[in-house]
């Protein structure tokens, strides 16, 4: 047993190190950071968080993001919910084609869309809305979604439905105050992993914003580029963008390695 | 077991409406440059398959899409079994679990350009962990900014780091799925550590294992923030994959038929890749289903 557990911690320590590596330069002072190697910050400086706190285009950047990934889970889910209901108790028309269909585009290289998806956004004008990015995630969240609510509802026996439906309960009042609360570790599950691919997700988002929804992604390669290269403050903001990401994961622990395999277990 | 009823296209409508606004009009979009020629002012020429023809014709797109399939193909054979091993010999119960699934989880959630920046910064010759260790300790000389196989194990490097967790985390939901009585039953009959693995675990872990290898050969096909981050493709082309290649063409000279007609091609790689899996998967089901009936 304790020679078993080796081989986790030595990955756990693969994963944490450029992570610490990050860390340990968003306290570093720029001059510092170029003067040479050190293991640990010789100065300690906090410069570069006060400086993302302080300036708006640095922090509105987070609040953009967070904005537009929380309204893409909402969305995303709200849609999926019926249709994935629908996948797992009946057959109708198409059914299989149609499920094959919505993972086509999760498979769908990002790339491709980037252009056709600034021109059709530009011409309903959305352009640089949270909405917009919001939207344009679905293409990929929404298959997400649908695949991993199907798995867990298909493991929710279809009697809980039937015995509803006996004892007098309408479907609208069913899907709510029953089925969804069956399933409540798959919508959390669901959610994470939209929150998840919205938030990691920037080759869309940056095409499709410019000022107002600029997520903090862009704002980070744009200082890489135009500012010469402030290692510091890029450390710092990035090491800000594990932040919400380490929360949600802590909220569905319990639920992780399951919905990895997308209730299909 | 599941009943047939038409109305249930009323609950999936909306889920349609949407995906078909983000998926259809786009790609009605790219269908429509491909076919056509443009030198600005918004005035288009029919061309017919010549960007088709072309691009399947040209070195570039031939190099391109080796090096994409050369790297996916590193990708699979490397984190699938590393992931696997690492799912076996993880904790089953108690406050390891949690620690574990949290802390593996970490990297799958950090922004992509994130990512690659931060590789970025850990690689730098002199002052990254990285490349210090190696030039400085170990006395490898390392610089991936120069050296094409410095940069390629970078990138590999890089993508092992943050996606096989995905491996990891599937495989051990396959795990953990295993009854306690299989484990007695074959401590009884006196099966080896290879045994257990090959008759119980690995059927077990069948079905998330495929859908882990389709996850991660979407996902690694389609890549481009990360390896755009790190290295922009570079030294010269050596790490130029589809999608950097692809958003070069289209944004960087604005050659919309071409990327058009390059974007098709890709997508019907990915596309028939993805088939092909899907069919295996879902063939591999129904043979269970079969087993189960007879």
């Amino acid at each position: 047993m304790r020679k078993r557990s080796i081989v986790p911690i030595v990955y756990i320590l693969f994963l944490m190190l450029p992570i610490y590596w990050l860390v340990a330069m968003s306290f570093k002072p720029t001059n510092e950071i170029l003067a040479g190697f050190s293991l640990f910050p010789q100065t300690f400086t906090l410069d570069a968080y006060h400086t993302i706190f302080t300036d708006p285009t640095w922090y509105w950047g987070y609040i953009n993001s967070i904005l537009y990934v929380s309204l893409n889970t909402v969305i995303s889910i709200a849609v999926a919910l019926p249709a994935a209901y629908a996948f797992s108790r009946y057959r109708f028309l198409g059914d299989k084609t149609l499920f094959f269909w919505l993972l086509t585009n999760k498979m769908a290289p990002i790339a491709v869309f980037a252009l056709p998806f600034f021109q059709l956004y530009s011409a309903v004008g959305l352009f640089d809305t949270h909405l917009a990015v919001a939207l344009a995630h679905c293409i990929f969240n929404i298959p997400l979604a649908v695949w991993i609510l199907e798995g867990f509802m298909g493991g929710v026996p279809k009697e809980l439905d039937e015995t509803a439906y006996v004892d007098g309960y309408s479907f609208p009042r069913f899907f709510a105050t029953i089925f969804i609360p069956t399933i409540k570790a798959g919508v959390g599950v669901a959610a994470f992993f939209c929150f998840m691919f919205s938030w990691v997700e920037l080759l869309l988002a940056k095409t499709l914003t410019a000022v107002a929804a600029k997520p903090i992604a862009a704002t980070m390669t744009k200082t890489a580029s135009s500012a010469g290269y402030e290692l510091g403050l890029l450390a710092a903001a990035g090491t800000l963008t594990l932040i919400p990401g380490a929360i949600v994961i802590y909220f569905v622990r319990n639920y992780i390695a399951k919905g990895f395999a997308m209730g299909r277990v | 077991m599941k009943t047939e009823n038409q109305k249930a296209w009323f609950f999936v409508l909306p889920v349609l409406l949407l995906v078909a606004f983000n998926a259809l009009i786009p790609m009605m979009t790219v269908v429509n440059y491909s076919v056509q020629e443009t030198f600005g002012n918004n005035q288009f020429f029919w061309e017919g398959l010549t960007w088709f023809e072309q691009i399947l014709n040209s070195e570039r797109f031939h190099n391109a899409l080796g090096r994409q399939f050369l790297f996916t193909g590193l990708i699979l054979i490397i984190e699938v079994p590393l992931g696997v091993a690492i799912a076996l010999s993880m904790p089953r119960k108690g406050i390891g679990v949690s620690v574990c699934l949290v802390l593996m989880s970490l990297p799958m959630l950090i922004p992509w350009n994130v990512v690659g920046a931060m590789w970025n910064i850990f690689a730098l010759p002199d002052i990254g962990l990285l490349g210090y260790t190696l030039n400085h300790v170990l006395g490898i000389p390392y610089d991936m900014t120069q050296n094409p196989f410095a940069a390629w194990v970078t990138v590999i490097a890089m993508d092992v780091w943050h996606w096989t967790s995905l491996v990891v985390l599937l495989a051990y939901a396959g795990l953990v799925s295993i009854p306690d009585a299989y484990y007695q039953a074959a401590k009884i009959d006196g099966a080896s550590n290879w045994a257990v693995f090959r008759y119980i675990q690995l059927p077990k872990m069948k079905n998330v294992l495929t859908i882990a290898i389709l996850l991660r050969f979407m996902d690694s096909f389609n890549i481009y923030t990360e390896p755009f981050v790190l290295t922009g493709g570079g030294p010269g082309n050596a790490t130029t994959f589809l999608s950097i290649d692809l958003v070069k063409i289209a944004l960087g000279q604005f050659d919309l038929g071409p990327a058009a007609a390059m974007s098709l091609i890709y997508f019907a790689i990915t596309l028939l890749v993805s088939w092909l899996f899907y069919t295996l998967m879902n063939r591999e089901n129904l043979n269970d289903y079969k087993e189960i009936e007879q």
